[in-house]
């Protein structure tokens, strides 16, 4: 903690971005009670995209495996909560339901990580499919039912539990890159097999990355399902919790942890925004904006940003250059 | 004494043998030098020893433990450092950093300040201390290759592979190449390397081992190579 407040002292752009991300979770903070419950509503989703996103880029941004497997931990927790919700507070059943993703993970990260490139991501994918077909068959042959009834918590404490879930994860994001693991993980991005042979045991690192990344997801799942009330495994393992965060990165750009921020936000605000006012149309917008994004921001929203600024920044040094 | 000994190493390749049944050792503070036509197995043959790739069969030996098998982390880990053939370093990082990531991962787990000082006398050794900030992209080739060696020996390897270090240098930087390769052996790292640059190899090693077809053909001391009749008629040319 002294080391960073030191950096920052002797490098203060370098204190922006953690600035910026402290002041809007400030004003986070007190956003339910100022607004209409609508807006608590639309933020808590809003933070639940933020966090899948967070968790998505914290593994396939670092490692360069595309996971598909986002909706198969979102979904663990979302049946963690419906399965044992009678009988722990919302803060346990969280816990409970990332540590099932995390697991999950590991158990994925054991069979596949060995793999390269796009048999990963298929096998991911083909996890969130098992486990709807699996749970629906077992749910139907031993319950009789499809869906399950989920213990209710007001939109507020979802919104404060996501938003806590939201804190520790960007705090967890921030120790880890600068922790010993954070640097295997760089040299694993920047060349897996040169990795290899200064000293990293690069299987171990993913499959170890891959679990805490999806301990977020799980538990964002496990506080989501409280609010819904009624889930049943269509609901839960919804392919769209795989897709949206990659889209979302991609969008917000992958580098930092500003770029899966705002694009998750932006791009869940546009969502809800678009479902709301045009409803008729909103899937034929949103794919329009997606590829309008992808053509003309290849590096995301941040991505723009950052060619504005340095624009600006030039156009004043000449500015400069011509007054002397 | 032997550092590395091989004996009846093979590797097929979809029916073809890149290397077939071959046999060497690597005596401790020597510099062996391996040549042989494009495609005669040489890079093969050092992925086999870094573990990159399994074994069909033979063992390899290093200090008296049989390594065939293990994992590249594990035998970078006993003290076998090596380089790659394409400069393989990570792009988006500094030199200094690439270095350091070497010393934080390599033999085994030292402080921070400990790897700190490695990074810093490695450079140093290599002649980088003033290239230590620049990113890789802003040096030369040679620059980037010696990036990839200074890594590989902030590991703290006992024995270093350096895979065609002097490939794509001009003639000075061939020199200066040659000059830290035996600087290397001189601080007591011994040294296993692929080179295509006769003059290098002639005047560098101590002993030559020549692959053709995955098959030792020859070996040697560079006198001896260079009179080898077979040698001269698949490789060196009359």
């Amino acid at each position: 903690m002294k080391n960073l407040l030191n950096e920052f002292r002797a490098n203060p752009k370098k204190a922006v971005v953690p600035a910026v991300v402290a002041a809007a979770l400030i004003l986070l903070a007190f956003l339910p009670g100022m607004t209409k419950p609508y807006t608590t509503i639309m933020l808590g989703s809003v933070i639940m995209y933020v966090i899948l996103s967070l968790g998505w880029n914290m593994f396939s941004g670092a490692t360069g495996y595309i996971s598909l497997a986002t909706a198969a931990f979102f979904g663990l927790g979302v049946y963690t909560s419906a399965i044992l919700g009678d009988y722990m507070p919302l803060p346990l059943l969280m816990a409970v339901g990332g540590i099932a993703a995390s697991v999950l993970a590991i158990l994925i990260g054991v069979i596949t990580l060995r793999l390269r490139g796009v048999y990963f991501t298929i096998f991911t994918l083909g996890v969130v499919k098992l486990l709807e077909v699996l749970i629906l068959y077992l749910e139907i042959h031993l319950n009789g039912t499809r869906g399950r009834f989920v213990v209710s918590y007001s939109f507020t404490d979802v919104f404060y539990a996501l938003y806590i879930l939201l804190i520790v994860q960007l705090i967890a994001i921030v120790v880890i890159r600068r922790s010993r693991f954070g640097k295997a993980l760089t040299c694993i991005a920047e060349g897996e097999d040169a990795a290899q042979h200064i000293g990293i045991n690069s299987t171990r690192v993913k499959i170890l990355c891959f679990a805490i990344s999806s301990f977020a997801m799980g538990a964002a799942g496990a506080a989501m399902a409280t609010r819904w009330s009624y889930i049943d495994p269509g609901i839960a393992f919804n392919a769209n919790y795989s897709f949206l965060p990659v889209l979302m990165v991609i969008f917000g750009g992958a580098q930092s942890l500003l770029g899966p921020i705002t694009g998750a936000a932006v791009f869940a605000y546009l969502q809800e925004l678009l479902t709301t006012e045009f409803p008729y149309i909103y899937m034929l917008a949103m794919g329009i904006i997606m590829i309008l994004a992808i053509l003309f921001m290849p590096r995301g929203i941040l991505g723009v940003v950052h060619d504005l600024v340095a624009r600006a920044r030039k156009r004043k040094e000449a500015g400069r250059d011509a007054h002397t | 004494m032997r550092i590395l000994e091989g004996a009846g190493v093979t590797k097929s390749f979809g029916g073809r043998k890149a290397v077939d049944n071959v046999d060497f050792d690597v005596e401790k503070g020597e510099i062996l030098g391996l040549i042989g036509p494009n495609g005669a197995g040489k890079t093969t043959l050092f992925n086999l020893i870094s573990g990159s790739i399994p074994l069909d069969s033979g063992t390899i030996t290093y200090e008296g433990t049989n390594i065939s098998g293990l994992k590249p982390y594990s035998i970078c880990h006993m003290g076998l450092g090596r380089t790659f053939q394409a400069a393989t370093n990570f792009p988006d990082l500094t030199v200094c950093q690439n270095v350091r990531m070497g010393a934080v991962f390599g033999k085994k787990r030292i402080p921070e300040k400990k790897a700190e000082e490695i990074t810093e006398r490695v450079l140093e050794f290599v002649g980088l201390s003033d290239s230590a900030d620049k990113s890789m992209k802003d040096i030369t080739l040679a620059c980037q290759k010696r990036v990839g060696v200074a890594r590989a020996m902030a590991t703290r390897p006992k024995l270093l592979m350096l895979d065609e270090m002097m490939a794509g240098l001009n003639h000075t930087e061939v020199g200066e190449a040659m000059e830290l390769v035996t600087r290397i052996r001189d601080s007591g790292v011994t040294i296993l390397m692929i080179e295509h640059i006769m003059k290098a190899i002639m005047s560098t090693c101590d002993r030559i081992l020549v692959l053709h077809h995955g098959q030792k053909i020859a070996e040697g001391t560079p006198a001896e190579i260079s009179a080898d009749p077979t040698v001269i008629e698949v490789y060196l040319g009359e």
